[in-house]
């Protein structure tokens, strides 16, 4: 048996959907900066990377990929996402957590 | 690698004196938190505005997990429950809905900027049970690993969605001759300018077909923010990329749209099985599409005991990419017999499907395997198919039940 995937409401059901117009607003839990790149070495991956997201994203990858997943994931950051980083941090980024997590 | 099954967490979370020092915040409490069953897989739980504790993947931008437990409540994901995932961390910080405008322009006769009120009020309103699913659902799992968010088998949901079909807003609007595509933006924006917006596109046969909506409600509610309020796109069948949040641009084009969310990111490999070999070079690529069939055990979490000398009553879910599921079969000797589950309620070819089935099992440790099929004749691989962004996860599910 298809049954239609579709199914047609009527007007009258919308009306408890009357509008209620206040403004919804959004505040993001507070961030909290993973014990792994808290330490001083750290600075740099925190300065750069947190510009456009929060820090979880680096420590939850896998672990043991090699020196290159963290150069290539630099780059793509760079290059692909257009991320400002100057090319001197770049290198210190990928170096930084190819030491800690490559 | 610890094996602890963040499906079984209600019983067996534990706290720990925060893993994830709160270097940014003053007290560092005492932080609930779950391992998933890959190696680097302990996560917070967090609470977020309109949702009940889920698994944290990142808090900026925000993308949150269900806890897996959850799929065994019913066959509606709650909206508390929902899975969370954005891709860029520009978050509008409110959304007035009086002053809120969907725009549909382009390649269009007539442009349209609509309120919400105008949205509900002067088209037909329609309904449909979906399966929302993160196209790196399961990530986590695939081997060998690949970068990308770490998901679990959460990052998928399944609501009853209510709003307006996009082919009456494109027919209102006046489709020009010439048009192929049709693109979708949201309010959300990029951290910083240079940074390619989020904005994904369909086929214009597609986004005509009179299924793809614009949701305006979500289980008999508002969206959630986190889920796009006030409006989303909601593709049938299709991954969650193009299920686009906070929709507030509809625009038709005259050529293939190629931005960066559909040239280059959500690509899959364009050949029979959608997979490459571990370390095969990605060559010729299409952007990833519909579902493949997937289907889980719900009841039992992987190394569950449960008690001998009665029936184990199994039950779990199935899903694909718009074929109804026509058989759950179910193996209780890793693989080697499979016996027919019974299929549950049918709320549509998108929706979740549940399936049961009673096994009688001997003292023991059983390898339990599900397997679904659909009416097309597609079914689950008995291995996983690889592809090298961990995209479309759908080898069939196996776990350990201890009988005593």
């Amino acid at each position: 048996m298809r049954r239609a995937p579709i199914i047609l409401v009527s007007a009258a059901a919308l009306l408890s959907t009357a509008l209620a117009a206040k403004p919804v607003t959004f505040t993001a839990p507070e961030e909290t900066t993973p014990a792994e790149l808290a330490d001083a070495e750290s600075e740099v991956v925190r300065n750069n990377c947190s510009t456009c997201h929060s820090l979880e994203y680096i420590v939850t990858q896998p672990r043991g990929k090699g020196a290159q997943f963290w150069k290539d994931s630099v780059a793509k950051m760079i290059n692909i996402y257009k991320a400002p980083v100057e090319p001197g941090d770049a290198e210190a980024v990928a170096a930084v957590l190819a030491k800690k997590f490559g | 690698m610890n094996q602890v099954d963040v499906r079984n967490w209600g019983r067996r979370e534990f706290l720990t004196a925060s893993g994830l020092a709160l270097a940014s915040a003053p007290a560092v409490g005492l932080a609930k938190s779950v391992e998933m069953p890959f190696a680097n897989g302990v996560r917070p739980l967090v609470k977020f505005p309109q949702k009940r504790e889920m698994i944290l993947l990142t808090t900026r931008p925000p993308q949150l997990e269900t806890p897996f437990e959850v799929f065994n409540q019913g066959l509606i994901t709650p909206n508390d429950a929902f899975f969370v995932r954005y891709h860029l961390s520009g978050l509008p910080d409110a959304v007035d809905p009086a002053r809120f405008r969907l725009k549909i322009g382009g390649h269009v006769g007539k442009l349209l900027e609509l309120s919400l009120a105008s949205l509900k009020r002067d088209f037909a309103v329609q309904e449909i049970v979906a399966v929302n699913q993160c196209s790196g659902n399961s990530r986590g799992f695939v081997e060998p690993r690949v970068g990308g968010g770490q998901l679990g088998n959460g990052a998928m949901g399944n609501a009853r969605w209510r709003g307006v079909s996009l082919k009456a807003l494109l027919d209102r609007a006046g489709v020009r001759e010439g048009a192929r595509q049709v693109t979708f933006n949201g309010l959300d924006n990029p951290p910083l300018d240079v940074i390619p917006d989020f904005v994904k596109a369909l086929d214009l046969d597609h986004a005509r077909d009179g299924e793809v909506m614009v949701a305006f409600q979500m289980n008999g509610q508002d969206l959630p923010y986190l889920n796009g309020y006030p409006l989303r796109l909601i593709v049938p069948g299709h991954y969650g990329t193009y299920w686009v949040k906070h929709l507030n641009e509809i625009t038709v084009v005259d050529a293939q749209f190629d931005g960066y969310w559909m040239k280059t990111a959500y690509r899959i490999p364009d050949n029979d099985c959608n997979c490459l070999v571990p370390g095969q070079k990605l060559e010729k690529t299409r952007p990833i599409g519909r579902f493949n069939v997937r289907s889980f055990v719900t009841s039992h979490a992987d190394g569950a005991k449960v008690a001998a000398g009665r029936p184990v009553e199994l039950r779990g879910i199935a899903f694909a990419g718009g074929s109804n599921i026509a058989r759950v079969l179910v193996s209780a000797d890793g693989g080697q017999t499979w016996q027919e589950a019974r299929l549950g309620e049918d709320l549509g070819r998108y929706s979740f499907r549940e399936w049961r089935l009673g096994v009688d099992l001997q003292r023991g440790s059983h390898a339990i395997m599900v397997r679904a099929m659909t009416a097309d004749g597609e079914t689950q691989p008995l291995e996983q198919r690889w592809q090298p962004a961990g995209y479309m996860r759908n080898v069939v599910e196996k776990l350990k039940l201890e009988v005593a």
